[in-house]
């Protein structure tokens, strides 16, 4: 198994493992907290893919991920604020209580 | 595979875990942390300095407190009586499962086409900075302008409503 | 006796021929003006049908007269003319007429006393409020019974031969309010029914066989030799040929018209109508047509004969006609109602027509058929006149003395009554009866028939004497006076009387003109013919027969005037015959036996078949249908209603199954999106694959 490979299993895992939190934690806040680690995952499959990849252009690969973090970091900070809205009006952060939708 | 690498790829599991099975809120936040500093030690491991401090400054440093401070914002009812996951949570694990399970097969089954590049790529902080005033300005500006509306919409999301207006 | 036809035939149509279908028509129109007529109008309705009756007397004496010329140039008239009314596939439905000697005098005797009974019928008939509807039925039967004379095909024959049934019916229920009269007309319908049954089976053999409905046609026509020989190269059953089978059916349906041994039973109940009624249709016109209907088809009849000898049907004719005489001749010695001895009186001179038709020939029957026309109708018409001024008195036992009270009805009954008896010389009966006897005389077959004849003539004799011994002798028994009938009765009277006696000059031996005419010969006068083997002896029998039973009831019945209520001489004398002959030997009741109760058990069956079978044949359809209609209703209500009603409701629940993804809750849709995702992704990586 090629490092690159190594490093990939480990993105996969991290973004599964992410996406298992998404999925299945009640708390609203549980569910960010997973789509940051599936965000990382991607950022870690960039990078590995920038350093055992070609390199006709050397910076492609880091400023993709750097532009990543940057977006995510503000993602985060708005989704907190609507998870933060959201408890002041059912006062309560439970997903599964949040069925007003339910068809 | 150096056992270095084991090594960091087991603390960035056993966080990423950790963040999603505990019970308690604010240890899955801190277990997140942990992961992601175990992801910005993957990022030096590969030779991306400039992108593994960025992610200690910006995530560990930003997210995760922000993080925190949601949790702690939104204490009240936490635990609930009836566990933290939620109903038909095997269904979410079964999906997640089946995720890694065709990302797992799409690499191994790749293993042997993948590139394998020994030398790492030499970037310095100078090139990165030029880049991005050169080559890369204009998503600069644009993650600028993106950062911006998210303050001032994350301001306005959390704003207390005053008394007696709509 | 075949008679060689020695005269040069004429077959080409005189004008008088082609106008000849008038005859019947003018007086058919007649009725049918008439009946449209309403009931005061009795004065137009009369002078209609007498009118019209007088119009076709001319015509048919024109005619006959045309014929007599030609007869006296050595022409034997038979002028048709024929047309297609219908044609069916190849075969031709034909009707035509024919002026030939034999419808000649049939003509001009029906117009004449059909003319003569009109006259009377006037003041017979002036205070019955039915006038005009009696008139309107007479002139229809005139019109008819033309028709029947004049007829050259059969099928025109048939249809007028119905038209003349038709109106025998409407005639004698006249009076229908009467229970009697109805019922006697419907007895009338149907007995001569069962007749016209076989005579229609005889026309349609016939015409199956021959190919033509006509008589003559130049050649073609079925009683014309070619057609006569193909019918007797015919086998039939029991060793008869077609030609004598047809002859056969056909005598069956005159039988039936004219009365014969087991169809005789409807004339006695046809009294029931009224008197005119009686003498025109009863006595002297519709009963002949049967008698002239035989002589019309006599070639048929006679086909196959050899020289002298004679066919089975004619045989046949004979025998019946022979035992029809002696058996009515008997029934009338013990009738007490006038009307009722002369009806039977007429079944018994037909009888002898027929047996005159079997024996000795066309000329022979049709000799006594015109003579018997006549004086039958002079008596029924006096009868008429005795019942008008006996105040509608019928039984012979309450009247009496009147011939001092109607002269001149009791003159010409008398005359009537003595050419009936056959009495010698002077009166046309004898001379006609005469006629029959001698070929009875000289018949082949047997000489019983010769022997029933005299008897029956002895007979006659003898009820004719009783029968005016009763009415007009002793003195009166009734409980009114009688009196004289106006002129518009008598004259016409007076002139059949005439004819009675003068008639009779036409048939002697000596000059036998009628015979000559009819058969295509020319006669003279010849004394001579008095004195042909056996003739003379048979002359003097006859006389003494008739002298014989003149006086033996004279002597019982002459002057005695019995009470109703006191028997009879003979009755006293021998009641068992004498009510076994009172009550018409039980034909009757031997039909209410067998036929009558045959055909109640029939109608039962069939009663009962169209109740059961049939009806339950439709009302286990109906029951199907209803078993059909609730299966429909149970399956429409269970199966399409609830398959409908179902399948909405499966829908629904569907529709709500499918709901149950909406949760509304995020993180389903969450794992909708990852799963779509992977989904996505597989079939990517296969399709790059592949």
């Amino acid at each position: 198994m090629t490092p690159l490979a190594g490093y990939l299993l480990v993105a996969a895992l991290l973004f599964s493992i992410g996406l298992a939190g998404a999925l299945t934690r009640r708390n609203a806040i549980l569910v960010l907290i997973g789509i940051e680690l599936m965000l990382n995952a991607a950022n870690l499959n960039l990078i590995a893919f920038w350093r055992y990849g070609p390199h006709p252009e050397a910076l492609t690969g880091m400023m993709f991920a750097i532009f990543s973090i940057a977006v995510a970091a503000a993602e985060a900070a708005v989704g907190l604020g609507l998870v933060i809205q959201i408890h002041r009006h059912a006062h309560t952060t439970d997903l599964d209580q949040m069925n007003r939708m339910k068809g | 595979m150096s056992f270095v690498f084991y090594a960091i790829a087991g603390l960035t599991l056993a966080g990423a875990l950790a963040a999603v099975l505990l019970k308690n809120t604010v240890h899955c936040a801190l277990a997140l942390t942990v992961a992601f500093a175990g992801l910005a030690l993957l990022f030096l491991e590969l030779d991306a300095q400039f992108a593994g401090f960025a992610q200690i400054l910006v995530y560990i440093g930003a997210v995760a407190v922000l993080v925190v401070f949601a949790i702690l914002l939104t204490r009240g009812s936490e635990t609930p009586k009836d566990g933290v996951y939620s109903r038909n949570w095997l269904a979410g694990l079964v999906i997640a499962a089946g995720v890694f399970a065709v990302l797992g097969w799409a690499v191994l089954g790749s293993a042997r086409s993948l590139p394998h590049e020994t030398a790492a790529p030499t970037v310095t902080v100078l090139q990165i900075g030029n880049a991005l005033m050169s080559r890369y300005v204009l998503p600069l500006e644009i993650v600028a302008l993106l950062l911006t509306a998210a303050l001032i919409g994350a301001v306005i999301v959390a704003m207390h409503e005053k008394e007696g207006q709509k | 006796m075949q008679e060689t036809i020695s005269f040069t035939p004429q077959l080409t149509a005189s004008p008088i021929t082609g106008i000849l279908w008038l005859i019947p028509a003018v007086p058919m129109v007649a009725s049918g003006v008439i009946a449209l007529l309403k009931q005061p109008k009795r004065r137009t309705a009369s002078t209609l049908a007498i009118g019209s009756l007088s119009f076709s007397l001319l015509l048919s004496l024109i005619a006959f007269g045309h014929v007599v010329r030609d007869w006296t140039l050595g022409i034997a008239t038979r002028e048709t003319v024929n047309f297609t009314w219908i044609q069916v596939g190849a075969a031709n439905v034909d009707l035509g007429w024919v002026l030939d000697p034999l419808s000649a005098v049939m003509m001009v005797m029906v117009a004449l006393v059909g003319l003569l009974i009109f006259i009377y019928s006037i003041e017979y008939m002036k205070h019955d409020e039915n006038f005009t509807r009696f008139f309107c039925f007479m002139s229809l039967f005139a019109g008819a019974m033309l028709g029947v004379a004049i007829a050259n095909s059969m099928l025109l024959l048939f249809m007028c031969w119905e038209l003349v049934g038709l109106t025998s019916y409407l005639l004698i229920g006249f009076w229908y309010q009467k229970p009697a009269a109805a019922a006697a007309a419907k007895k009338a319908f149907l007995t001569t029914r069962i007749g016209d049954v076989f005579f229609l089976l005889g026309i349609v053999w016939l015409f199956a066989q021959t190919g033509t409905l006509l008589f003559y046609n130049g050649g073609a026509g079925s009683l014309e030799a070619g057609a006569l020989g193909g019918l007797l190269a015919q086998p039939a059953a029991w060793g008869l040929t077609a030609a004598g089978a047809i002859g056969l059916l056909i005598f069956a349906g005159a039988a039936g018209k004219s009365g014969q041994l087991p169809l005789h039973v409807w004339l006695p109940d046809a009294m029931e109508g009224p008197t005119p009624v009686s003498a025109l249709i009863h006595a002297a016109t519709m009963v002949a047509a049967g008698v002239y209907l035989i002589a019309r088809v006599y070639p048929l009849m006679q086909a196959g004969a050899l020289a002298g000898g004679t066919t089975t049907a004619l045989t046949v004719v004979t025998w019946v006609g022979a035992s029809t005489a002696v058996f009515a001749a008997l029934i009338a010695v013990a009738q007490n109602d006038i009307k009722r001895i002369l009806a039977y009186s007429t079944i018994s001179q037909l009888g002898y027509m027929m047996a005159g038709l079997g024996m000795g020939g066309v000329a022979v029957g049709m000799f006594h058929l015109i003579t018997h026309a006549f004086f039958k109708a002079l008596l029924f018409l006096g009868a008429g006149s005795v019942i008008h001024g006996c105040h509608e008195e019928q039984d012979i036992r309450r009247m009496g003395g009147l011939k001092a009270d109607m002269p001149l009805t009791f003159a010409t009954y008398g005359i009537g009554m003595l050419a009936l008896c056959g009495f010698p010389l002077l009166f046309s009966g004898f001379w006609s009866k005469d006629g029959i006897l001698e070929a009875a005389m000289h018949w082949s077959v047997a000489k019983t028939p010769l022997y029933m004849l005299v008897f029956g003539a002895l007979l006659t004799a003898f009820y004719m004497t009783r029968q005016v011994g009763y009415v007009f002798f002793g003195f009166n028994r009734g409980s009114k006076d009688a009196h004289e009938s106006p002129e518009v009765m008598t004259v016409p009277l007076v002139v059949l009387a005439f004819f009675a006696m003068a008639l009779g000059l036409i048939g002697t031996p000596a000059w036998p003109w009628f015979r000559g005419f009819l058969d295509g010969r020319a006669v003279g006068f010849d004394w001579h013919g008095f004195i042909e083997p056996g003739l003379l002896a048979l002359m003097a029998t006859s006389t003494v027969v008739v002298f014989v039973g003149i006086g033996l009831a004279w002597r019982l019945y002459g002057d005695q005037s019995p009470k109703p209520t006191e028997p009879d001489v003979l009755e006293a004398a021998a009641p068992l015959p004498w009510g076994w002959l009172r009550d018409r030997l039980y034909v009757d009741e031997l039909y209410g036996v067998t036929v009558i109760v045959f055909y109640g058990w029939w109608a039962r069956v069939a009663e009962w078949l169209d109740r059961r079978v049939w009806g339950g044949a439709v009302s286990g359809v109906a029951w199907a249908f209803g078993l059909w209609a609730q299966l429909n209703r149970f399956l429409d209500n269970n199966w399409v209603d609830g398959g409908f009603d179902k399948s909405c409701d499966e829908l629904a629940s569907g529709g709500g199954l499918l709901a149950r993804v909406q949760t509304g809750r995020v993180q389903t849709y969450l794992r909708l999106l990852a799963l779509a995702v992977v989904a996505l992704a597989l079939m990517l990586i296969w399709s790059s694959r592949a």
